[in-house]
């Protein structure tokens, strides 16, 4: 067991091309449940900003998928939607969605009344209002809530190796099952995990830095 | 369902379901076995990661010193795959078969360092949002550190404390049920196995019990946390000190 060398950098070489089809699925996983998640997270979230009384029962609910171990949900959905992408995005964008809503609304809430009134002084649609005032001033708040569901969602897409996906925690399983050298795949889906989570928030940072100059000082918190 | 939708859900599924939970009451791998085994393994590692958070956590909070360290906890915590960890403790210690399912290595050490964070940050925030003007006046009347500590911090921080070990011990259930795939008990086992040999009614069965035992959990410490929470009156209020949301955001 311990004759192969801890780390078989020839294995890695001669695997390129499987272990890039890997980190492809992963990010492309992690991209759609993002994407997704925002889409029904905005939505929600600014009817819940508007009517503070559905705040309770959506993030109530949005907590219960969020509370449902990953494990659990992916093998609840199985009788229903089987071993596809599909059965992996209700679970990643689902818990995608308590970050969301919780960041946005709070953004939202952020919002100096003052700015407000001084945009329907100069006769804003509600709608304006909420494009032109509501979401600039909000954006650092939702900024950093789609980093914390993008890091977590790199690390949750490793599990649905289990429900046959799983980007480059396939790697995970097939070193446990020895159908790779042990170590190196399992030491190699960690680091390229940890690495895209990385990649990912710097990136994130880095957009809103260049797309928002005025939010620098508040991106550092 | 849709006979015709190509999933498997048939009219028999319910009742195999019905079977399933009948069938399993007792027995070592049966179901109240398996919530005991959970339970247990979950229970020592929130219990080490408290031993070692809560103090941590207190002094950083308390001396505002090395805060550095608890950011650092926090985002190398979400970046750091809980999954992958279980494996990696594989390689590093073995599987641990010849021990109890509660002290095998690879799943404790994974279990361990996932409740950390949120019982460290959680601690932190809470000790060190007590309120300036309140502290400042306890150092006027000429309480010590100490004091300052186990009368106004603690207890002020008590709600977030409460939640750090919330969040801790909802993830680590989480996490546990993840077990079974590198040989541990617990109510993955039902899942794992099932999926080994395509029990349906077993899986589905198996994962209604791991995801009651998560909100169980999440509903019994949110209650504590609730009693924990000083009730103020409206006049109150606006003296309160700025209410502040636990640290999670980590799904296991």
């Amino acid at each position: 067991m311990t004759e192969r060398p801890a780390i078989d950098w020839g294995w890695i070489g001669e695997n390129l091309d499987l272990i890039g089809e890997r980190l492809g699925e992963h990010v492309w996983l992690t991209v759609l449940a993002v994407v997704i998640g925002l889409a029904i997270a905005f939505p929600v979230a600014v009817q819940a900003y508007r009517h503070p009384r559905l705040y309770g029962p959506v993030t109530g609910v949005a907590g219960v998928i969020y509370t449902i171990p990953s494990l659990a949900l992916f093998a609840l959905l199985l009788p229903f939607t089987g071993l596809s992408t599909l059965t992996a995005e209700i679970g990643l964008v689902g818990y995608t969605l308590l970050i969301l809503i919780r960041n946005i609304v709070t953004g939202l809430r952020g919002v100096p009344e003052d700015a407000r009134d001084a945009a329907r002084g100069m006769g804003y649609s509600d709608r304006q209002l909420l494009w032109k005032v509501d979401v600039p001033l909000a954006l650092p708040a939702v900024m950093a809530g789609l980093r914390i569901a993008t890091v977590s969602t790199i690390g949750l897409v490793t599990v649905t190796a289990l429900i046959g996906k799983g980007g480059v925690g396939f790697l995970f399983l097939a070193g446990f099952r020895n159908l790779y050298p042990r170590a190196t795949a399992i030491v190699l889906g960690l680091v390229l995990s940890m690495g895209l989570a990385i990649a990912a928030d710097g990136l994130l940072l880095g957009a809103q830095r260049v797309l928002m100059p005025w939010t620098r000082r508040a991106a550092r918190t | 369902m849709d006979p015709k939708g190509g999933t498997n859900v048939s009219d028999s599924f319910f009742s195999e379901l019905v079977a399933w939970f009948a069938e399993n009451w007792s027995g070592s791998s049966g179901i109240p076995a398996r919530i005991l085994e959970h339970l247990e393994m979950s229970f020592v590692a929130v219990a080490v990661a408290a031993v070692v958070a809560l103090p941590l956590g207190l002094a950083i909070g308390h001396t505002r010193r090395a805060e550095f360290l608890v950011v650092s906890t926090v985002n190398l915590g979400r970046a750091i795959p809980s999954f992958g960890l279980l494996f990696l403790f594989v390689i590093l210690f073995g599987l641990g078969l010849d021990l109890p399912s509660w002290l095998r290595p690879p799943i404790l050490f994974a279990l361990i360092l996932l409740a950390i964070p949120p019982i460290l940050t959680n601690t932190y925030v809470g000790v060190q949002g007590a309120d300036q003007d309140t502290l400042e006046a306890a150092r006027g009347m000429g309480l010590t550190g100490g004091q300052i500590l186990r009368g106004l911090e603690i207890p002020l921080g008590a709600p977030l404390i409460v939640a750090g070990l919330r969040i801790a011990a909802v993830q680590v259930i989480a996490t546990a049920s993840l077990a079974a795939v590198v040989a541990g008990g617990g109510l993955g086992r039902f899942i794992v196995d099932g999926f080994a040999t395509g029990n349906d009614p077993q899986i589905f069965g198996g994962a209604l019990l791991v995801a009651g035992l998560a909100l169980a959990t999440e509903l019994a410490l949110g209650f504590v946390e609730r009693r924990v929470t000083p009730r103020t009156r409206t006049r109150e209020r606006k003296h309160r000190r700025r209410e502040q949301l636990p640290v999670d955001y980590r799904v296991a």
